[in-house]
Parts: C-alpha cells; structure tokens; sequence
C-alpha cells in the first residue's frame, strides 16, 4: 500500500463518514454471494463473534448532522434523543435495508426499547439485544455472559447458514486483538503530539472503522500515524482535555472540531468507545467464548451503563485517563435527555472535584448547528487554564 | 328558516359559520376576541348572521347586481362604522363627568371632539371604494387613527396624551362588547342601500325592486335552531356542555366539508399546530397536538418577523426569493433569531435564511403529522400560515419529498374550518 | 380544606393503616430497613431476615400527592440534575435533602442496606448509585436480565438465582445478621400466591359491564399491599379477602366504578390505559375520565410490580428462589415491547373496551420511548382509536390541564362519533 498525504487519507474517512448510503459495506456484501452485515449500536458489543461468523459488523450511530428526521420523528416524542428517531428514519428509508440483523446492547431503555421496535417493524431481520451483565463475578456474572455470548454466536451460524467454530473465534480475538492496538497507539499518538493528530481527523479514522472490516480499518489505521507523523503541523497552545458523555449519540463533528478551534486539545475521549472497550488483548489460547467473558469482567472500560459495585472506584476510569494523558480538564459533553451520561454526572463530579480537576459541561444533539456558544464555553475554559493553572 | 351556528374561539379571533339545513354555508363572521368570549362569540355571531342576510339578498337580486352588493356592503360597513365611533364618542364624553377631569373637562371635551369630527370625515375614505385596510376590526382601525390624532390634538390643548388615552382605553371595552341589535343593524343595511342606490353603482338596478327585495330578506327570521361552540378548552366556553365539541372533532369535519376527498389535516394556528386523520365520512381517527412549544406553530413566524422588524406578511413573499434552502437544525424558537443573527453575521442572504426558516417550521409540523398517524391523499393544510406561500412551498417539498405525489388542499376560508365543522355538529345534534 | 370524604370502606382503612404501620417500622429505630424498589420487589426474602421495606418510589408517590415533589425537584436540580431525568429520582434526591421526612411526620434513617433490584428500569441503577454516595451502607446489585425475546431464558433464571445465593442473599444476613432460612420463604410464598389469586379477581372484575371498579385511578390503590411491603404477609390476604367482598357486593349493586366523588353515575366509554398516572394533579385527572362517564377496565401500570394475569403467574413455595427470579423477569417494565402490544390488545379485547389512552411520561424511557409504535400497532390489532397525552410523574411543572382535557374531550367524542356512524350508517345527517 502506499502512503499517501495525511489529508488524502483524511478525505477518503470524511467521504464514508458523509455516505449515509453506506456504500462501503454494500460493495463488501455484493463481493461474495452470502456474505451477512450484522449492525450494532452504541457502547459494546464483541464484534469478534460477528466477524466469526464471516459477517461484517457495522457501527451505526444514527443519521447524524445532515440528516433530515421526517419519519423517525412519528416514532418518539420530542423529549427522548435523536439517535433512535434518525436510525429509524434510515431504516425506514431503505438505507439499511442491505443490513442482515440489528444488536442494540444494554445503554439504557431507549436503545434497549428500540429493539422492540425493531422487531415489530423489520419481522425478517435478526434481532438481537445484548444484555452485558452488572454482575462482575466469573461464577455469576460470568456464566450468564459465556451463554449470551453462545446464543449469539448460534444465532449468527443460523443465519449464515454455516457453523462458528472455536477457531473462528480465535482468529476473530487476533484481529480485533491487532486492532485495539492500532487505535490505542492512535489515541497514545494523539495524546502524545496532539498538533498531529487533530481530533477531527482521528474521529473520522474511527469511524471509518465503524463501516470497514476490521484487518481494512487496521490497516487504515498505520497508514494514518505514518502520515501523521510525516506530516509538519504547527504547535499549538492549546489546553488539554477529556471528553467525556458522548458514547452513544454523537456530537457533529462541527462540535469536535470547534473544541479544537477554541483552543482545546482533545487527548482523550469516550466517542466510540466499543473501538478501544477492553483494555488489554484477549488470549487467543483456550475457550474463545471464556476469554471474551474474563476480558469483559475483568478488563473493560467504564461507562455510565456499566454499574461500578466498588463505590470507592467510581469515577477511576475518568480520573485515570485524566492523569495519563497529563490532561488539564474534562469536558463534560451530554446529548440533550440522555439519562445515563446526566445521571452520571454529578457522581463523577463529584469525584473530580477534590481533585480539583476543572471541568465544564455542555450538551448537544446529533444535529446540532449553533456551534457559536459552544465555542465561547470551551474558549472561556481554555482560557481559564491557560491563565489560572498552577503549571 | 332554520340556521345552524358554529362558532370557534380562538385565541386571537372569533368565527363564526351559519348554515343551511342543507350544510349550505349562507355567512361567515370574524372578530378579535377581547377578554370577554362571551361578547367575543355574540359578535361573531352577529356577524355571520349579517353576512346570511347579505347572501339571502344577493340570490334574491341575482348575478347582474354584484356590483351593487359589493358597494351595499361597504356602505354598511361604513355605517357600522359610524355608529360605533358615535358610541364611543358618547362613552368617551360619558366618562369626561368623573371628578378626576373636572380641571381639564373643558379642553378634553373640545380635543376628543376635534377627534372624533376628524376620525367621522376619515371614515369616508377608509371605507371608500377600492380601499384596502390591514385590519377590518373596529378596534384597530378606530384606536390607531385615535392615537394618531390624539396626539396632536393633547398637544393642541395642553393636556396629556395618557389622560386621552385613558379614557379611550376604559371606552373602547365598552363599545366593543355592545352587540347592536337586529333593528340597528336592519337600518343600517337599508340606510347602506339606499346610499349605494343612489351611486353610481345603483345603475340599471330597480330602485324599488331592490328595497322591497331587501324589506323581504330582513324579514325572514334566522331562527338559531342550535348552536354549537369550540375553542381551545383553556377558556371556558360560554356554553352549555352538551353545545361544545372539541376543536379537533370540528376541523376534521370542516375540512371534510370543504374537501370530501381529504384524509389527513394540518392546521397551523398562532399557538398550537393540530394534525388530523379523518376517514371518508369526516370522523376523526387519530390526532396529534403541539400545544406547548411555539416552534412549528405560527408564533415561531412571529418571532422572525419581529428579529427582522418586518411584518408577518412580508415574511413569505421575501423567502420565495431564495436561490438556496439552507438547512437550519435549531427548531426552537429562542434560537430561530441567535440562528438568524449568526447567519446574517456569515454573509448568507436573508431570503436564503427565511426560506430555510421556513423549511424549519414546516419540518416541526410535519413531525407532528408523522406522529398522528403520517400522510394520507389527500392533504389538506388550514390556518394563518397556510397563507404564506413560502410555507406551502415547503409544505409541497416535503410531502413529495416523504409521500409521494400528493393533492394539497389550501382554502382561502380555511380560518373557518373549525366554525364550519361545529356548525355541522349543531345540525346533527337537531337532525341526528 | 379538602373535599368532603367519601366514607372510606373496610379494606381502605385496613390499607391506610397498614401503610401507617410500615412508615411506622421504617422509622422507628428498631428494624433494620432496606430500600428496593417495586418492579423487583423481594419482600418476601426481605421479610426472612426481618428487614423493614422502604420503596423509594412510593416515597416519590407521596410526596406527589402531598404537593411537595415539585420543590423537592426544584432542589436537586439546583443541586446539579439534569432537567431531562427520571423525575422519582430528583424527587427522592430533594427530600433527602430537604430533611428526609416520611410521611408520619418522622425522619427516615439512613438505610441498612440498598438492595438494587435492576428490574426493568436503567434508571434504578443511578438512582441508587446516587444513594449510596449518600448513604455510604452496603449496595447489593441484582441484575435481572431483559426479557428481551418475549420469553425470558433459562440463563436469565440461572443467573438470577445464582445472584441471590451468592450476592443477595449473604448480604442480607450480613446485615440483618438473620440466618436464611428457606422455609421460611417458602411459607411467606405461600401466601403470596393466595393474595395474587384474589388480586387477579380484582382486575377481572372490570371485564363486567358496568365495571365495578376502575382499574387505573382505583386500581393503584389496590394494587399497593401486593407490590410493596405486604405481599407475603397475612395482611395482604386480609385486605385482598376484603377488597373481594366489596367488589362483589358492587357488583350485586349493579354499581359503577367510584370517582372522587363518590360512584360514578353511569359508564359511558371503558378505556384501556397504558403509562404510570400523574401524581401531582391526581384527584384532577381523575375527574376529567369520570366526569364524562369514563372507566378504566385495565392498564399496564397495575401490572409494574408484577403481572400475575397474562401468564397465570403466582409465586411458587416448591421453587422458591426460581419464583423470585421469575416475578422479576415477569414484570411489565421488563417485558419486550412486541409483549407489551399483546398484553395491551389482548385487554382491550377481553375487557370490552372502546381504545386505548396513553398516558406518556416525560421522565420514564422505560415505559414511554416506543408508546408511539405501540398504539399505531394496537390499532390495527384491534381496529379501536388510541389516544394519546403526555404528562410527568410527579414534576407539577409538566401537567397541563387544559392541554389533558383537550385532548381527552376529543377522544370521547371520537369514540362516541365512530358509534354514532357504526349504528348507523345510512342516517348519517352529513
């Protein structure tokens, strides 16, 4: 492969990233007759058992900014979220009819009612809803979650018509395995020369992995640094922050991109957190299903959906990110209604504030365009950093 | 003969619709609807019945003196005019005995004279031939040519504007809950006829034929065998129980009056945007409201049109010169003037704005539609906002755009869907 | 001060002083207390290790009721909430901080433990996440799985009984230091079961016409003993044996449901409801139904705390953990959206009624994100209007009267016009 420029590379994830049509993955599926596209919501599911089963796992993440909600707006009144009424309104609008089943995982009771939905109006297509357990214990938790895990591996080999064996899985855990690492040296990159790697471009370079099979995205992903690392940016500076609430419905990228204009250098996020959710490789020796199962328990993310059963823990995640990527402040940015980033908040506040850790908070909808006020906020925190900070 | 009134209370205007026992619609009444629904629906009323009158004269003198009603009906509204204006100059003098005025009576009296001469001798050209009027309200008319003229004249006469305006004020109530009688309002018409007759538009009509025609058509009583009332229910309504019905029931039956072939309604009021699902004998089968936020309601227009300081009706003409639609994301209200400024601060160019503002509440409205059950041939849009065509340029947008291929009903009546629906209503509540 | 009392009968002073005595346990320093919430709600297992139930939701309830929520809301939103959030949840934040008063005038103490029934709700994982910062006291997370499928599976029972073995259950000794005694459960299951007969009676009944009760403004009221502290307790049967004989003797009347003002005068529309009532404005929304003659016959939220009709469920004293898991995975909030539509046709059917009104509330996802698909899919199950109205649980701020009144005005008269045209189609007047 060659490289190309930084911006070529850039241009080429914008140009999926717009495609509502999804012409990626319907070229992917037209390849080889039989082949499946599975798609899945927001935070976590194992794509690993998808990608088994031969299928391509597809991140969907509502129409976002461009699209109008004309249908989808008959299906939820005006105090729930967008992302529901716009997946909707491309479901309903054939742009996924090429999309075999649906995985919506255990957010919150909009996504999780959603599933509902998707069963009374799409009866032909496989529906699944993830549940991940709150439960932590292997003995416990654990169990539960190896059997749902095995549910949806039998239910994928029934649609694909073709078994999923242990090694499948095992091939699937590398993959993924060499993908976490990709994006993780991505965010370590970015953390490290933020100047060089703007966080509008390494949000599209992710979602690009939304739609493209992962050893592509992988792939993508080094071409990317080495470019990036070619690439001669000026420094900026900027003040260094954590955002933090936007896991499920996404903020417009106009929105990422004014945090940055404000002078605000993103070092860390939770946007499409399923990308980087477990936290170290998952073994490829032994039970497949047992190893995901331990990762997930042991070894996973925190989110405003996952319980935290050690009130002292509460907030470490956040806390964590802050001290290793050296951050100066979170930005705490919430899609309007969202009940599990609001009802988060004042807990993880509370746990950021003795640490006198500063923070703002601001809230969006997928299609928010008054990027202006949003602007001064972080503007102003930027500015109050860079002035006030004991460093 | 029997009649059949519907009458809907709305938030800024009364309608009323008088029909036929068979559904022909013989007068429509509109007034401003004061604090009072009680006089608010007695005017309107009143109202409707004049126009019956007027519709009962123009079958009796027939098509070839068309030109002779239209100056009949000026002349009587001019009439109407007067006598009020007289009322409330009386009212206006009436209040002048109040101790409070006993320094200034003297130079009050002659102001509010001079006033009302001046405002009496305006009337003719108000109601002249060919004028045009933005509001056809006593209210409105009277009370800016008053401030007008008060204004000169307190200064004139070295009293305050406020102590005229006071008592203008304290007035007006008066005179705008007075419902003139049948005998008045009988003069006025042959008083108006007789005026018109001698004009130039009396020409080649019988002079005695007319006012023998006219003798005959206010001698028929218009008897009010039932009444029906609708409104929006946060008032209570000046009637007995069983002569109300929702305002929903009656727009999806007026609509179906007005268009037997229309399944699905929008209205877009000043406050509130309905969308109705009707079946093919006018029931309604499913309904959605917006009734508590101004964004897709006529409001949201209101607020544009102040942020840009221009009149609400200026706003469609200048958004049909748009070359682009924008895509304007902020369907809230408060934001719709943050959004216009920015914009504005871009470079964008203020039709380009409008039009994507436009498209904005349309968007909101259609919303409301998807919910009470989407979009069903045929369609058909009523209220104030059905008359910017820019809005029904968006309107024809989106639904081809959602729908498909689809008939858009738009009447020019269509503020009196409501009445005309309830009116049916008091017609099935006597004929089942 | 208030509307003169219709005279409350036997089993309604029976109820009012059980829930007095509770509030009085709950405060009075002697039991340990834990607090869960009502869909979940393991009062029998609590009951073996003599733990007071304390139901943070019905707290919300009565404060509602009382007229407080609204400032109690007020609070915690200076306090940091969110606008957009489960309105219980600020309710009970407030009142904790405005001095955590029960109802019998005294205050709460802190709980011995929470014990987090993760049932049907995600919002009652942060809710407790936020009492514990508060509380500081042990926090016991029981995870019932989603019925997500319409049936729940044999991993969801397995995981739940394994939780309340390994989790729930020590826990709970812990804190109450009660030995867990099995048989005990099994005896308190017993019982159950024999209330739940009777209360299934109770919500039969209104498939008679004239209903004798009402199943939604009535029905939370007879629904409370079964869904809070009492289900398993002697008393519950009591008051479910005397509910039974008033219904009866009703029905032998020929009466009609009660309204707040006494019985209503005649039935003239039978609705099925779907969403939780308003709290705040309680009597007043109660009035707009009876007043024109409407009834209630079924709704969804009297099966929150546990449906016992569609599927005959009863807790089993033979299975006692499995029953437990059973009731959590059965309850309506947890129950897939394609069930709820089932349920719901399946009452408007069987009970006679002329559609189905939703009553959607601003603060709960759980019930309300999907509603608009459900009754467009009712419809056309049953070929009976829906209507639709959107209010709060208990945030005063969101109920609009007018607004209700309008459009349940509207409904009636569409019911009484598509009537009107189904008797008689030839002699429509239009």
């Amino acid at each position: 492969m060659s490289t190309r420029p930084v911006g070529e590379i850039v241009a080429a994830c914008e140009e999926i990233f717009e495609d509502l049509s999804f012409a990626k993955p319907r070229e992917w599926k037209a390849a080889v007759p039989g082949r499946k596209v599975i798609g899945y919501m927001p935070v976590y599911v194992p794509r690993e058992i998808i990608h088994a089963a031969g299928m391509l796992p597809l991140g969907i993440l509502g129409g976002g900014a461009d699209m109008e909600v004309i249908h989808g707006d008959a299906y939820y009144q005006s105090y729930i979220c967008r992302i529901p009424r716009s997946t909707i309104e491309m479901a309903i609008n054939g742009k996924l009819d090429f999309v075999d089943g649906m995985m919506f995982p255990s957010i919150c009771d909009v996504i999780r009612n959603l599933s509902g939905i998707w069963k009374l109006l799409f009866k032909d297509k496989y529906v699944r809803y993830f549940d991940a357990p709150q439960n932590f214990r292997e003995e416990v938790g654990g169990v539960f979650y190896a059997n749902e895990m095995r549910e949806l591996r039998d239910g994928l080999a029934k649609l694909g018509g073709r078994e999923v064996t242990d090694d499948d899985l095992r091939r699937s855990i590398a993959v993924y395995n060499e993908n976490r690492r990709w994006v993780n040296r991505v965010y370590d990159f970015r953390a490290d020369f933020p100047w060089k790697a703007p966080s509008a471009e390494v949000y599209l370079l992710m979602r690009a992995g939304m739609v493209l099979p992962p050893e592509e995205h992988t792939l993508l992903m080094r071409e990317y640094l080495a470019a990036a690392e070619a690439a001669n940016r000026p420094m900026r500076d900027n003040c260094r922050v954590v955002l933090t609430g936007a896991f499920c419905e996404q903020p417009p990228l106009s929105l990422i991109k004014s945090l940055e204009m404000s002078g605000c250098y993103i070092v860390d996020d939770d946007l499409l957190l399923v990308t980087r959710w477990l936290l170290e490789d998952v073994p490829t020796e032994g039970d497949p299903i047992e190893n995901l199962s331990r990762a997930f328990l042991l070894h996973s993310a925190e989110t405003a959906a996952k319980y935290e059963p050690d009130v002292a823990r509460k907030g470490s995640y956040l806390i964590d990110s802050v001290r290793k990527r050296k951050a100066d402040g979170v930005i705490f940015a919430a899609p309007s209604f969202c009940d599990p980033a609001l009802l988060d908040k004042p807990m993880i506040i509370s746990r950021i504030e003795p640490l006198g850790i500063p923070y703002i908070h601001i809230q969006y909808a997928e299609n928010s365009s008054q990027m202006q006020p949003i602007r001064e906020q972080s503007g102003t925190f930027a500015d109050s950093i860079k002035l006030w900070s004991a460093s | 003969m029997r009649t059949f009134i519907g009458i809907d209370l709305g938030s800024t205007t009364t309608k009323s619709v008088l029909i036929d026992e068979n559904l022909a619609v013989l007068g429509r009444g509109i007034t401003n609807s004061r604090s009072n629904y009680d006089v608010a629906a007695r005017v309107s009323k009143q109202e409707a019945k004049i126009a019956a009158r007027f519709t009962l004269f123009r079958n009796a003198l027939g098509k070839d003196a068309e030109h002779l009603l239209s100056d009949l009906e000026r002349n009587f509204r001019l009439e109407q005019f007067l006598s009020a204006l007289r009322q409330l100059e009386e009212t206006c003098m009436g209040y002048l005995d109040h101790p409070r005025f006993q320094g200034t009576k003297a130079a009050l009296r002659q102001a509010l004279e001079s006033v009302f001469r001046k405002i009496a001798v305006e009337a003719q050209t108000i109601y002249a031939p060919g004028a045009g009027r933005k509001s056809d309200f006593f209210r409105d008319i009277a009370g800016s040519r008053f401030m007008n003229l008060a204004e000169a004249a307190s200064r004139e006469a070295g009293i305050p504007f406020e102590t005229m305006l006071n008592i203008y004020d304290k007035s007006i109530i008066d005179v705008e809950s007075q419902v003139d009688p049948d005998e008045t309002v009988a003069a006025q018409m042959r008083s108006g006829l007789t005026r018109s007759l001698a004009s130039a538009e009396g020409a080649g009509v019988d002079r005695n034929e007319a006012l023998s025609a006219l003798g005959k058509v206010l001698a028929i009583e218009l008897e009010e065998t039932y009444v029906v009332g609708t409104g929006y229910g946060r008032v209570r309504l000046p009637f007995p129980k069983e002569q109300i019905r929702s305002e929903i029931l009656c727009h999806g039956l007026g609509a179906h009056m007005m268009f037997p072939g229309t399944r699905t309604v929008l209205d877009i009021g000043g406050q509130d945007t309905k969308g109705i699902q009707i079946d093919e004998s006018g029931i309604v089968t499913s309904f959605q409201m917006n009734d508590r936020c101004a964004a897709g309601c006529g409001r949201y227009l209101g607020y544009i049109a102040d942020e840009m300081q221009i009149g609400l009706h200026e706003l469609g003409p200048i958004a049909m010169k748009a070359t682009r639609v924008p895509r304007i994301n902020s369907t809230c209200t408060v934001f719709a003037g943050a959004e216009l400024r920015d914009r504005l601060a871009l470079g964008e160019r203020r039709e380009d704005i409008l039009a994507g503002l436009h498209r904005a509440i349309m968007l909101r409205a259609i919303s409301i539609i998807s919910r009470s059950g989407g979009v069903t041939n045929e369609f058909t849009f009523t209220g104030g906002v059905a008359k910017n065509e820019a809005a029904v340029r968006e309107l024809h947008k989106l639904l081809k755009e959602n729908y498909g291929e689809m008939t858009v009903n738009i009447s020019p009546d269509s503020i009196y869907t409501g009445a005309l629906g309830a009116a049916n209503f008091a017609l099935r509540a006597v004929d089942h | 001060m208030s509307p003169p009392e219709v005279v409350k009968s036997l089993s309604q002073v029976k109820q009012k002083e059980m829930i007095g005595r509770n509030y009085d346990r709950i405060t009075g320093g002697t039991a340990k207390v834990s607090s869960t919430f009502v869909p979940g709600n393991l009062n029998e297992l609590l009951m073996c290790f003599d733990i007071a139930n304390n139901l943070p939701e019905i707290n919300a309830i009565q404060n509602a009721m009382r007229k407080k929520s609204g400032e109690m809301i007020a609070e915690a939103e200076r306090s940091g909430h969110s606008e957009d959030v489960c309105t219980y949840v600020k309710a009970d934040i407030g009142m904790m901080a405005k001095g955590n008063i029960a109802p019998n005038g005294k205050p709460f103490p802190d709980p011995d433990v929470l014990l987090l029934s993760y049932t049907g709700c995600f919002t009652f994982m942060k809710w407790f996440e936020l009492l514990r910062e508060q509380y500081k006291c042990p926090t016991v997370m029981l995870h019932v799985p989603y019925a997500a499928d319409g049936q729940p599976t044999k991993n969801m029972r397995d995981y739940i009984v394994k939780q309340l073995k390994e989790d729930v259950i020590p826990v709970l000794e812990k804190v109450s230091g009660v030995k867990f005694d099995i048989d005990r459960l099994r005896e308190y299951l017993r019982k159950s079961a024999i209330a739940e007969n009777d209360l299934v009676w109770m919500l039969e009944s209104s498939k008679r016409r004239p209903s004798p009760v009402d199943c939604y403004f009535g029905g939370v009221y007879y629904m409370g003993p079964i869904f809070t502290a009492f289900r398993g307790t002697d008393e519950a049967i009591e008051y479910y044996r005397l509910l039974r004989a008033e219904i009866e003797e009703r029905i032998a009347l020929g009466l009609c449901a009660q309204s707040p003002d006494g019985d209503m005068p005649e039935e003239n529309y039978r609705l099925v409801v779907e969403g939780p009532p308003n709290w705040t404005s309680f009597r007043e929304f109660w009035r707009m139904f009876s007043e024109a003659g409407a009834v209630v016959v079924a709704s969804s939220y009297t099966k929150v705390g546990g449906v016992y009709d569609y599927d005959g469920f009863r807790h089993d004293p033979d299975h006692p953990l499995e029953t437990l898991a059973d009731y959590c995975l059965g309850v309506y909030t947890n129950r897939n959206l394609p069930t709820r539509v089932d349920m719901l046709a399946r009452n408007i059917v069987d009970y006679d009624a002329d559609g189905l009104l939703i009553n959607s509330i601003k603060s709960c996802n759980s019930f309300s994100a999907g509603q608009l698909v459900m009754m467009r899919e009712i419809e056309k199950i049953t070929g009976k209007p829906g209507a639709f109205i959107e209010t709060d649980l208990v945030d005063p701020r969101y109920f609009s009267s007018a607004n209700v009144k309008n459009r349940l005005e509207s409904y009636f008269q569409m019911i009484d016009q598509k009537r009107r045209a189904g008797g008689s189609a030839a002699a429509s007047g239009a």
